[in-house]
């Protein structure tokens, strides 16, 4: 164990707020540059600095640094202190980026890794269908290879952020006659083609941020599939860690439970500041030990992951711990707005985080959409008590997939 | 930065471990568990031989040298066999006179706590509940009269690290006149628990005038029990699991039954992410100052709750057999009540949580 305190990291610290001062906001001629623009510019100046993208190699546009969990701290406190752009967090970054890097081809990192990084393009997932949502692998969308093209059709739903995504990646059947698993490919589609119609689907929050997409006789290239015929599912798992266990979710429950802290000195309960009430200190000192669980368990992650040592079953538990003090974190932000838990999300978006009463009634509504996707809860528990901790698989389960 | 544990620690886990699965199996731990002393001679000695009960004694006093990270994955794997035992207040006590002794205190005490040849234990649980050091009521001197409840050791202990007024700290030998000891009827019976009397003892006083020893002893403690609740809760977890997997109803292993299984998955999720929480905690003691008193109290109060939650959960999915004296549940059970207890329940600590944090 040695996490590096002291002067080293004090050093790090002025190196990056020098950097912050000589370049951001942008300055002379690029400081007219629209915000997504002068992001991007930052963005790749940041890279050359080894302060983004730390795990990404150099070659597809990272800065391939030694990982380091309280440098990546000072980063963030830093660029935040002065609103420079971070990395994107979009999907692409978060769940295709790392998939493209274990699976893909060496074209496709070149052509896709560094555009997504420095968010350029944006992308969206085509997993979810409306009869295959937990029983993903039920899924029926289909591709044909014609004339050295995929022909694809059928719907997708639920797909986050597909009216705005330039690519998606999707699992399509392409294997009609294999075995449930063993019958789907994993192709990335230009969003941008007659053939695709993304219609928006409203959410309770009261925004647009899912949609159903029809595909119908889509077009990609042969080779734009990740992996072989039939092993989408596999890269599809791929995936899926990143999902769940990204050291990022660790740090937004951090994040999240400041905020809550920060809520709680600035509400009153009987004229008093909410924080002084003996139960409200409770909850959040029980809250607290969740969340440092987490940070730590995060941090122990990262360390194995760059041993390349498995982690063991905590990689399956991840997302479901860090939606469980989600819920935790929103139950005890609505006690603390009060009266104002009568009003509505007011359009607040995903993983905005406002600390506006609305802002807080968006995050309690999106405390159950973050449970709900990327497996729900209780597929979580099944994943955990199966593979985690070897009980016998469910008896259904098996039979749907032929085993 | 590596947040991990190194080779040596892991070693060190491995062969405490080898030690408590050959000297004290099931078998043994329930004679021991069921003795009038709950204390196992050889494998004290044992312990003694492998360097064990010396570890954070300092080289030069015939200890390890080690630091609370070591102590503390020792602690866990003391947990996962519930060793039976003074192992937990001996540390202790060696704890407060590394830190509140003077140079011919620690060469007159340690060199013999830490080889076992005697037996270190304390008492910092005041009468009147408290166990934080502005409760001790006892006036320092050399000579203490008072009552101290819940002190370690059971009739074995040789000497005592007792908590004084003020914050002092006071060594105390078991055979000194005026010293009297009474078994408590603990619920756990693998750490024993005595409730002391002091009439005009003679009591020689640690050098520690700003009760920085005191402290260091509360925030270790915290350490260790929380670091002993993740190891008893990995092993609760891991019979609990192996019952489902032999134990049949309606025709099928109980593991098939996906309420039980859900119940087992968070039986999971309340231990395993408390891994890296012990170990930070560990590290704070020795490597970062300003946070290792807050976040021993965070990992005392966090893990040991979930301990016992894990134990009560693990009692239920065991059916009958998991209610009875017979089953080894019980004794798991028993050692989350005292963790929990021991050294102020959770409530207390998230108390001071709060207030340190300055909510
Ligand atoms: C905010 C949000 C964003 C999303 N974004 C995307 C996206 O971008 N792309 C995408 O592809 N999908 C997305 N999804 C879809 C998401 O992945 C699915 O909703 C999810 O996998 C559940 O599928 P379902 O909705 O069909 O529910 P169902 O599978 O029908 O589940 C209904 C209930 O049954 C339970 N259940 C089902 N099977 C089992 C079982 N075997 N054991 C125990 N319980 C079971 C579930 O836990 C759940 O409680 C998103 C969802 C939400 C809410």
């Amino acid at each position: 164990m040695d996490l590096n305190y002291g002067t080293e990291m004090e050093d790090f610290r002025q190196e990056v707020a020098q950097f912050l001062e000589d370049n951001w906001p942008l300055k002379g001629e690029e400081k007219d540059l629209p915000f997504e623009k002068a992001a991007a510019v930052f963005r790749e100046r940041a890279i050359e600095q080894g302060y983004l993208y730390r795990s990404i190699p150099k070659e597809y546009g990272g800065s391939e640094q030694p990982p380091d969990v309280l440098k990546g701290q000072v980063i963030r406190e830093e660029f935040g202190k002065r609103w420079a752009p971070l990395e994107a967090r979009g999907i692409g970054t978060m769940m295709l980026v790392p998939t493209l890097l274990e699976r893909g081809s060496e074209w496709q990192k070149e052509k896709f890794v560094r555009p997504t990084i420095t968010g350029e393009i944006t992308w969206c997932q085509g997993y979810s269908e409306p009869g295959s949502g937990s029983d993903l692998a039920s899924l029926k969308t289909r591709g044909e290879l014609v004339d050295g093209e995929w022909l694809i059709n059928g719907q997708k739903i639920w797909t986050s952020g597909a009216h705005l995504a330039d690519y998606m990646f999707c699992l399509v059947r392409t294997e009609p006659g294999a075995q449930k698993h063993a019958g789907i490919s994993y192709l990335l589609i230009d969003m941008k083609q007659p053939g695709i119609d993304v219609r928006p689907l409203r959410m309770m929050t009261g925004s647009a941020d899912f949609n159903e997409v029809f595909l119908n006789d889509v077009r990609t290239p042969e080779d734009w599939i990740v992996g072989k015929r039939g092993e989408g599912w596999l890269v599809s798992r791929t995936t899926l860690k990143y999902e769940r266990n990204s050291i990022g979710a660790a740090q937004q429950t951090g994040a999240a439970f400041a905020g809550l802290v920060k809520l709680a000195k600035e509400t009153k309960i009987g004229g008093r500041p909410a924080i002084e009430d003996e139960t409200i200190r409770e909850r959040l000192a029980v809250l607290e030990g969740y969340v440092k669980a987490h940070e730590y368990s995060g941090y122990r992650q990262l360390t194995k992951d760059s041993k390349r040592e498995d982690a063991g079953i905590i990689n399956m538990m991840m997302k479901l711990f860090s939606t469980e003090i989600g819920h935790q974190t929103a139950k005890l932000s609505m006690d603390l707005i009060g009266d104002e838990g009568l009003l509505s999300a007011g359009g607040a978006e995903l993983g905005q985080r406002s600390s506006s009463a609305q802002g807080w009634i968006g995050q309690y509504m999106y405390s159950l959409g973050i449970a709900i996707a990327g497996g729900t809860a209780n597929i979580q528990r099944n994943v955990i008590a199966e593979r985690g901790l070897g009980l016998p698989r469910d008896a259904a389960a098996d039979r749907s997939s032929g085993k | 930065m590596n947040f991990d544990l190194t080779e040596e620690q892991q070693m060190l886990q491995e062969t405490v471990g080898q030690l408590l699965a050959n000297e004290c199996p099931v078998t043994r731990l329930r004679e021991v568990f069921d003795s009038d002393t709950g204390f196992d001679e050889s494998l004290w000695k044992g312990l003694g031989e492998l360097g064990i009960l010396g570890l954070n004694v300092p080289e030069d006093f015939g200890g390890a040298g080690l630091e609370t990270l070591d102590l503390a994955v020792v602690a866990e794997t003391m947990g996962y066999h519930a060793a039976p035992g003074p192992f937990l207040g001996h540390a202790l006590a060696i704890e407060a006179i590394v830190s509140g002794g003077s140079e011919a205190q620690k060469k007159k005490w340690l060199p013999d706590l830490a080889s076992g040849a005697r037996i270190g234990a304390v008492a910092i649980a005041d009468s009147d509940g408290g166990w934080a050091s502005g409760h001790w009521k006892i006036e320092p001197g050399d000579q203490v009269s008072g009552t101290q409840s819940f002190a370690t050791g059971g009739q074995h202990a040789d000497l005592f690290v007792v908590g004084l007024a003020g914050g002092r700290l006071g060594v105390v030998d078991a055979e000194a006149a005026g010293f009297s000891r009474q078994s408590v009827d603990g619920a756990d019976l693998t750490r024993r628990l005595v409730a002391l009397e002091f009439d005009r003892t003679p009591c020689e006083l640690l050098a520690d005038d700003d009760a920085q020893a005191a402290r260091r002893l509360h925030d270790v403690g915290c350490v260790l029990l929380a670091a002993d609740a993740f190891g008893g809760s990995v092993r609760l977890l891991e019979m609990s699991v192996e019952y489902a997997k032999t134990r049949e109803q309606f025709g099928v292993k109980i593991g098939h039954f996906q309420a039980l299984k859900h119940q087992l998955a968070s039986m999971a999720l309340d231990v395993e992410p408390g891994r890296g929480l012990y170990w930070y905690a560990a590290y704070a003691q020795d490597h970062v100052a300003d946070e290792s008193e807050r976040i021993a109290a965070v990992a005392k109060a966090h893990m040991t709750d979930r301990y016992m939650d894990v134990a009560r959960n693990a009692v239920e999915a065991h059916g009958g057999i998991g209610f009875t004296w017979e089953c080894d549940v019980q004794i798991w059970f028993k050692r989350a009540m005292f963790n929990r207890a021991f050294l102020g329940h959770p409530g207390e600590h998230r108390r001071r949580q709060a207030e340190m944090a300055g909510w």
